[in-house]
This record gives structure tokens, C-alpha cells and sequence, in this order.
């Protein structure tokens, strides 16, 4: 049986946003709201790293521990949804979660939190599959047109790997046999292995076993 | 009020104490602490245009798995 996960391989994400955009474009997302974010250190540094961060579906899920009226669930691909009609907009699976995924939308004027919205996988909720009311609520449901989600399938330097986890877990191993190098080196030339004799010049501190230097810290100099 | 009807009177008053709580309703959802409370949800291979063949839903997943890596796709 599938369980459904997410893998972002920051060595390929370029920052692009195209995940938080499909994103909100497949399922219509209200302003406020985001689903999915790209997260970057060291910002503007050689050897920065940007990755894809959205609910992770844990197999352990903390949101489905401290929620007071139970209306999480996980679906048998191992994907964490909820009911939005039990939903009390409380906001403790916000504190709970680690990545920050729940989201709240706010409307009106004095900041009314509403129900919580998060990363559904694309499998929509509990309302019957492909319905108008599932939309309304909850988004698209990709996984029952056979479909990954799209922010995984728009990704476009595959940086983003969402399925089967034991699938991407292999092609991420797969990928990284290619490299040939652990994440001490940074560059186009690690991310994508360009074959020998391409022409193609490596990027600045991509050279073979050079490790890039330490980031500085931030927050300026230490005395 | 002798003895034997005031035994009558408290079993009475018993009977009708208990009889009352048989017709209380809740008033609010009574929630089971770790047990999800809402909709029950369908697979995903359930609806069209899978019809609930699970076998045809896992290879379409394979299938953009699979699509996913590119070595695979554009190996030599």
C-alpha cells in the first residue's frame, strides 16, 4: 500500500515558487492562505538552500493528537485530511505542528480566524470525491483522477518529489548515486551530474570534493 | 400517612426519577477523546474513472511516480 509523502531535494530547488503557485492555482486558494511555501537559508549566500515546505503527512501526526474534537483522519494512503465542518478554527494544531502547515483563513474585518485549510496531498476530504461541495472546501482531489499532486508534478527542476514514498525515497537515492556527493558540494553541476565532455562549465565552488565555505553568521560580526 | 403509603409514595418518586433520564437528549456532541468524529471519506480509486479497481489506480500512480525521475526517463 502507498503511504503518501513529500521529498524536496534542496539541492535542485531554485526558489522558483512554481509549487506555492500551482498550488494555488489547482485548488483556488484564498488570498492569505498558503499551503505551500519555499523556504530559503542563507539567503543570497553561495551554498544557499531553498526548500518546498507543506503539510508532511506524518505518520505520527501531532495536528491529529492535540485536536479537542477529533476531526482529523488519514486516508489509506497515509494522507492526513479533516473535516471542515467539525473544524472549530481553534488554531491548536497550528501550535502542534512543526512545519506550520494548518493555515487560517482570516475574513472580515476584525481578523475572524476561520476553519483550518492545509495541504490535502490533492485528495480533497471527506465530502464524495470530484463533488462541487470538495472543491468548495477543500480543493481539488488529484489523487482520485490517478493524478500526484501538482505542486510535485509542476516542479520544474524535479526538485519536488511527492508520491508513493518508497518510491521517491528510490529515486531520490537513484539521484543521488548519480551526484556522487553528499550535500558538502553546491552547484548546477551537483544538482543535475552534467555529463563529461559537455562543454558545460561547472558552477562557482561546484569543483569535485571542494567544500563550499562556511556561511557566514548572521546578524553580523561576533566580537 | 401510614407506613405502607409512604413506601409507595418514595418508590413512585424513584420510579418516575429514573423514567426521566431515559428521555433526556444531549445537548452537545459528546466527543471521543482520539476517535476521528467526522464524515467517513472514500478511497481514491472509488468514484470514476476507476470504479474501484484499486489494481488500475495503483499503476496510474506508478505511472507519475515513475515519471517523476528523470534518469529514468532520459537515460542513455
Amino acid at each position: 500500500m502507498a503511504r503518501m509523502k513529500f521529498l524536496c531535494d534542496a539541492e535542485r530547488c531554485i526558489e522558483c515558487n512554481a509549487c506555492v503557485t500551482a498550488c494555488k492555482q489547482e485548488h483556488e486558494i484564498p488570498w492569505g492562505v498558503n499551503r505551500r511555501r519555499v523556504v530559503t537559508l542563507n539567503d543570497g549566500v553561495p551554498g544557499e538552500r531553498s526548500i518546498s515546505v507543506a503539510c508532511m503527512h506524518c505518520s505520527d501526526a501531532p495536528c491529529m493528537a492535540v485536536c479537542p474534537v477529533d476531526c482529523f483522519y488519514k486516508s489509506e494512503e497515509g494522507v492526513v485530511l479533516h473535516d471542515k465542518d467539525l473544524c472549530i478554527g481553534c488554531g491548536y494544531c497550528f501550535y502542534a505542528c512543526p512545519f506550520g502547515a494548518p493555515q487560517f483563513p482570516q475574513t472580515g474585518a476584525f481578523g475572524v480566524r476561520g476553519k483550518m485549510d492545509k495541504c490535502t496531498f490533492c485528495a480533497g476530504g471527506p465530502e464524495p470525491d470530484r463533488s462541487e461541495a470538495e472543491f468548495q472546501k477543500y480543493g481539488r482531489n488529484r489523487l482520485a483522477e490517478g493524478k500526484l499532486p501538482a505542486c510535485a508534478e509542476m516542479c520544474s527542476t524535479k526538485a519536488l518529489l511527492g508520491g508513493d514514498g518508497d518510491v521517491i525515497a528510490n529515486i531520490y537515492r537513484d539521484r543521488v548515486t548519480h551526484r556522487g556527493k553528499g550535500g558538502e558540494v553546491w552547484g548546477w553541476a551537483t544538482a543535475y551530474k552534467l555529463p563529461a565532455g559537455s562543454g558545460a562549465q561547472p558552477a562557482p565552488g561546484a569543483a569535485p570534493g571542494a567544500p563550499v565555505a562556511p556561511a557566514p553568521a548572521a546578524g553580523g560580526t561576533k566580537s | 400517612m401510614t407506613a405502607r403509603t409512604a413506601w409507595a409514595v418514595l418508590a413512585a418518586s424513584a420510579v418516575a426519577l429514573t423514567a426521566v433520564g431515559c428521555g433526556e437528549r444531549p445537548q452537545v456532541i459528546n466527543y471521543k477523546q482520539g476517535t476521528y468524529q467526522g464524515k467517513p471519506d472514500t478511497p481514491a480509486y472509488s468514484g470514476a474513472p476507476f470504479n474501484g479497481n484499486r489494481q488500475q489506480w495503483d499503476n496510474a500512480i506508478a505511472t507519475r511516480n515513475q515519471a517523476q525521475n528523470e534518469y529514468a526517463r532520459t537515460r542513455d
